[in-house]
């Protein structure tokens, strides 16, 4: 299963940080998410993007996880030479994250 | 307990008009805000200005204020804005002759200034938040400085009877918290008030991201109406208690899950979310459906607010060239590569002086790169090669359209679509001001 089932998510940007939320779509799959969408996973999946920390904070109210990726955007929306400037295509790329059986 | 609406009528500068029109028409509000003003604007802006110092207001401010002033005045709905952007004074005069050509009397505009701080910011160097390096590399590359202040000044306009309230580089939360503090009276030291009320400011600041735009995705979410979706509505209460909803009928929807994206949108530390009047905290926020579009949303906080005030500095960093010619067909993706492979050899026979390049193939892996892109390895029907790089000169940025372009007679059998372009990149950064700094203004013109 990928991500996408499990969660929904919304990518933002300030300079060259981008974030983005994983949100469970199901409250009770909060858990699960925080076991598997991990800070090594995110890195390891944005391997060719992200060349800076990644920070995980959690929400258990809203069920939802929010990423920090720094040194993310290329230098940032005002001076970046990506085609996506802002990074909003990187949520749909993280629900491509494989979730495993359990 | 007393409740005040307040619609959003942009969520950045481009937005849509028309829902701004049906939420002051339909929307029962009592604000109408704007929020114009992204990173960059405001430098842009200042560019405007330098050139013709009527100008450096938002360029849709004219087209907004024609749609939305008759009704707002018909209906006594107030309007805040950062439209003034780098010129809040003549973003006024404007409004006020848009006031006169349609007939409107009696309507008192407001204009917010001083946040322009480029004289401090040049007169000594500052550290860069985002480098680590100082101001004074830039030397005479910054092209504007602006702070991020928060409600006061906007309060004072609105207790001084404004009709209109036009600003510059106000905190976009400040926009909508504003009215919260003018109309109950909430104390500038009720941290808890001040966190709630930026809850609502970041809920509302981006219009239609948080009434079903933005989050369309055929299959597990669906929206219908986007072509015609309706902005939102914040319903708040004296404790800074907050329902969100639209106008009945409008496109798109408010559901806890639109709410929880665009709480989480642009957010880093939910429990730290700085700003000019608090150190808000979201990390407690709830969020649950009451009705058909309606949405609860309570629980936020915060703390006393920072010594000092952001400020963003707009540079001009460098220019970027860039060139895109496309393929279709059997061979595309190995047509584009050759393309590629060409351009980066043409651009070295010409020794096009660049800092920084980029090679992509867009319908391959231009977005994301080959990790992430290499998951099905189909081969799409078309690509698009798009070389793009970062030069110190404009007529250094040009050339690399060119060798583009030239592939149309010297490259890849059947290249179609070139298209070349070139511009200066203003970039910003961030020096943080001790807000001692800081004096702002209110000058009203009464029409």
């Amino acid at each position: 299963m990928i991500l996408r089932e499990l969660a929904h998510s919304r990518t933002g940007d300030k300079g060259n940080t981008s974030n983005i939320s994983v949100i469970a779509y199901d409250p009770q799959d909060y858990e699960r998410l925080r076991r598997h969408v991990t800070v090594d996973r995110v890195k390891a999946h944005f391997s060719d993007v992200v060349h800076g920390d990644v920070v995980r904070y959690e929400l258990p109210k809203i069920g939802a996880l929010n990423f920090v990726m720094y040194e993310a955007l290329g230098g940032g929306v005002t001076r970046t030479l990506a085609l996506d400037i802002h990074g909003k295509c990187l949520s749909s790329a993280l629900l491509l994250m494989d979730i495993p059986n359990d | 307990m007393r409740k005040i609406r307040i619609g959003s009528g942009a969520g950045y500068a481009g937005d849509r008009i028309e829902p701004a029109v049906e939420l002051a028409e339909k929307g029962d509000i009592d604000y109408l805000v704007f929020e114009c003003l992204a990173e960059r604007t405001i430098a842009l802006s200042q560019q405007a200005k330098m050139k013709n110092p009527a100008l450096g207001y938002d360029a849709l401010l004219e087209a907004r204020m024609k749609a939305v002033l008759p009704i707002c005045k018909a209906k006594g709905i107030k309007i805040v804005t950062n439209m003034g952007a780098a010129n809040p004074l003549a973003g006024v005069k404007k409004t006020a002759e848009i006031a006169k050509a349609l007939g409107l009397k009696g309507l008192k505009i407001a204009a917010v200034t001083g946040d322009d701080v480029l004289d401090t910011v040049r007169s000594k160097p500052w550290r860069l938040e985002e480098t680590g390096t100082s101001t004074g590399d830039l030397g005479n590359r910054i092209v504007s400085a602006n702070a991020y202040f928060g409600v006061a000044p906007i309060v004072k306009a609105l207790q001084d009877g404004a009709d209109v309230v036009i600003t510059g580089r106000a905190a976009d939360p400040a926009l909508f918290m504003a009215p919260l503090v003018h109309e109950f009276g909430w104390t500038m030291d009720d941290w808890d008030k001040l966190g709630k009320g930026t809850v609502v400011g970041h809920l509302l600041e981006c219009a239609g991201q948080v009434t079903g735009g933005y989050f369309a995705d055929p299959g597990p979410k669906d929206v219908e109406g986007l072509g015609r979706l309706g902005f939102p509505i914040g319903e708040v209460d004296e404790a800074g208690n907050l329902v969100v909803t639209k106008v009945a009928g409008s496109g798109g929807k408010v559901t806890a899950r639109t709410a929880k994206e665009q709480l989480l949108y642009e957010l880093h530390d939910p429990k730290n979310y700085y700003q000019p009047d608090v150190v808000a905290d979201f990390s407690q926020v709830t969020i649950e459906e009451i009705g058909d579009d309606r949405v609860r949303v309570t629980g936020g906080t915060g703390r006393p607010r920072t010594d000092t005030l952001k400020v963003s500095v707009g540079y001009v960093d460098s220019y970027i060239g860039e060139g895109q010619i496309s393929y279709a067909g059997p061979g595309a993706v190995e047509r584009g590569r050759l393309a590629l492979d060409i351009v980066r050899e043409r651009l070295e026979i010409m020794q096009v002086r660049t800092t920084e390049m980029r090679f992509d193939l867009i319908g391959v892996d231009a977005i994301h790169g080959a990790t992430l892109s290499g998951r099905d390895g189909h081969a799409p029907y078309e690509v698009r090669a798009r070389v793009t790089g970062r030069t110190d000169s404009m007529a250094e940025a040009v050339r690399i359209g060119n060798e583009v372009e030239t592939l149309y007679t010297n490259g890849p059998a059947a290249g179609g679509g070139a298209f070349k372009s070139a511009r200066e990149v203003v970039a910003v950064q961030s020096v943080l001001l001790p807000r001692t700094f800081l004096t702002m203004s209110v000058e009203i013109m009464e029409v």
